[in-house]
């Protein structure tokens, strides 16, 4: 035994081998860039179901996000920086994930076999977070890719062009239920990991995050499912004249509607 | 909430009438040449107050003596019994038959090692765990001066250490975690609220940086994805959730810089 060594073992352990930092910023930055994702798709869909209000009320929300009311003219490549940004986040956010990810299929397995087991409701839902998050990394990159190359395809007509006429609206609403799916129980996640809303009665505090969550969920469904089906009625009426870009009633100068990749305001 | 924790959770029902209960055992002795994993169905009267554990001592009287589980103190406070029932972990001791379907379920706690039928060396696990996260007050001082007085310590302080002292280790928030099922490393509910038990301690000196190296990566509380089912399973109550929580933002905290 060593003497005159004044703590006894374990303390001081600093001074020796170094455990790395990263387990640390890895978990941090997971729940940073889920958090923001999270939030981002929140401002998303109150963006995108400005189409509730009316296709002028899209369309200011969209030229705004283009820029047009501060430089006087439409710069689509301002979305395809956000829309690269957004990205960059998703793919950050699920190479982080993949570390919890069942590496294998004995892991797996057991997980599933736990699961069936214990019919325990959390952790049933990380096994959807789990699928969910697989699922959305594919949907979400169709997405993304489209929004990224053509940010200008983005408006009242353009957009309900793509959900009806080029398809896009199978993808949309499965694409749809895995994002709410996992911001949701990310978010519940978020909030009982960390132990944010810390309260004395911490079982009272649970069963209402949980509540806040499924009403979260709830919430943006229906109102992701009723912007869906608005772009989809307006899709389906425009089929015929798909490709012809919106131009809300005060900038049309001639009753022709402007031709597909026209300036927005006078139409050539 | 001591005192609560020690009383039996489930709620009885009123009638009293006598009914049978079919109790279904996984059985597997991996000691025994040509043990082959089967489930064995026992069927009892059930009496009144009647635990899981005075029924299992019931088959082993009566029934077939051959039946192996573990029990020492039949009041919730070894920690020797825990079982998984109808799917979860749980004291068999600490379980009215009562509150339970007629078809009862039990299987062995996963995750440790297998002794026989519904007994699990749950012992060995939990030393390695404390050995593995020194699971002792560092003191310090080496020299111990008995002739002086303990220094003092708050009396809420001392509860609040005594409260996440009432771990029993028996097991159950190890054979419910999916991450413990996943990962034969992962140190545990269990093991995380003893860190923050011994970083509330005034006495010992570890730091937060001493801890994180201790429980900062994946095995440890990085590892722990939040499914909560060890605060749900746990017997004692403790607050599991709370406290991985708050090792956590600490760890968080120790390894960011
Ligand atoms: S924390 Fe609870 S469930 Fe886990 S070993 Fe201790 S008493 Fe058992
Ligand atoms: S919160 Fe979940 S993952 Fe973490 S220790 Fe408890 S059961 Fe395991
Ligand atoms: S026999 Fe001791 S806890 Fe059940």
């Amino acid at each position: 035994m060593e003497h005159g060594v004044p703590l006894i073992v374990g303390v001081g352990l600093t001074d020796h081998a170094r455990k790395s930092h990263w387990p640390a910023r890895l978990d941090l930055a997971q729940s940073a860039s889920g958090l923001v994702l999270a939030l981002f798709m929140w401002g998303h869909m109150a963006f995108v179901s400005s189409i509730l209000l009316g296709k002028d009320a899209m369309w200011t929300v969209t030229k705004f996000f283009e820029g047009y009311f501060f430089f006087g003219r439409s710069h689509p490549w301002i979305v395809s920086i956000v829309v690269a940004m957004v990205i960059a986040l998703v793919v950050t956010h699920a190479l982080l994930a993949l570390r919890k990810f069942p590496i294998n299929y004995l892991q797996f397995s057991s997980f599933r076999g736990h699961m069936r087991m214990m019919r325990h409701e959390d952790t049933t839902l990380w096994y959807w977070q789990v699928l969910t998050g697989f699922a959305l990394f594919f949907l979400a990159s169709v997405h993304l890719y489209i929004m990224l190359t053509r940010p200008d395809r983005i408006g009242p007509f353009e957009s309900a062009d793509r959900v009806w006429s080029d398809h896009f609206w199978p993808l949309y609403i499965v694409l749809l239920l895995a994002v709410e799916l996992h911001g949701g129980i990310g978010l519940y996640r978020l909030a009982v990991k960390w132990g944010w809303f810390g309260s004395a009665d911490a079982k009272a505090m649970r069963r209402r995050l949980k509540l806040a969550k499924w009403a979260l969920t709830a919430f943006f469904l229906v109102l992701g499912f009723a912007t869906l089906a608005a772009y989809i009625r307006i899709g389906v009426e425009h089929s015929d004249r798909y490709g012809e870009r919106y131009v809300p009633a005060q900038l049309q100068t001639s009753p022709v509607p402007a031709p597909a990749g026209g300036d927005l305001r006078s139409p050539r | 909430m001591t005192e609560s924790a020690a009383m039996p959770s489930q709620s009885i029902s009123p009638e009293s009438a006598q009914r049978k209960v079919r109790i279904s055992v996984l059985r597997y002795n991996p000691q025994e040449r040509g043990s082959v994993p089967r489930m064995q169905t026992y069927e009892l009267e059930e009496a009144d107050g009647m635990t899981l554990f005075i029924a299992l001592n019931e088959i082993r009287e009566k029934q077939d003596a051959s039946l192996q589980f573990d029990f020492v103190c039949r009041a919730g406070i070894c920690g020797s019994c825990a079982m998984v029932i109808n799917g979860r972990p749980g004291l068999a001791c600490r379980t009215l038959t009562r509150s339970l379907g007629s078809e009862i379920t039990l299987a062995p706690l996963p995750v440790f090692e297998l002794i026989a039928d519904l007994s699990v060396n749950t012992g060995k696990w939990m030393r390695a765990m404390s050995e593995r996260l020194q699971a002792w007050v560092h003191m310090k001082q080496i020299e111990v001066d008995i002739s002086r007085l303990e220094e003092r310590m708050e009396p809420e302080l001392a509860q609040k250490i005594y409260e996440l002292d009432r771990c029993i280790e028996c097991g159950c928030c190890v054979a419910g975690c999916g991450t413990a099922r996943m990962r034969e490393d992962f140190v545990g509910a269990v093991g995380l609220n003893k860190i923050a038990r011994f970083r509330l301690d005034p006495r010992d000196a570890r730091t937060d940086a001493d801890f994180y190296e201790l429980v900062g990566d994946d095995s440890g509380v990085f590892g722990c994805m939040s499914l909560l089912a060890c605060h749900d399973v746990c017997p004692k109550a403790l607050p599991l959730a709370t406290q991985i929580a708050f090792v956590r933002r600490k760890m968080a905290g120790a390894g960011w810089k």
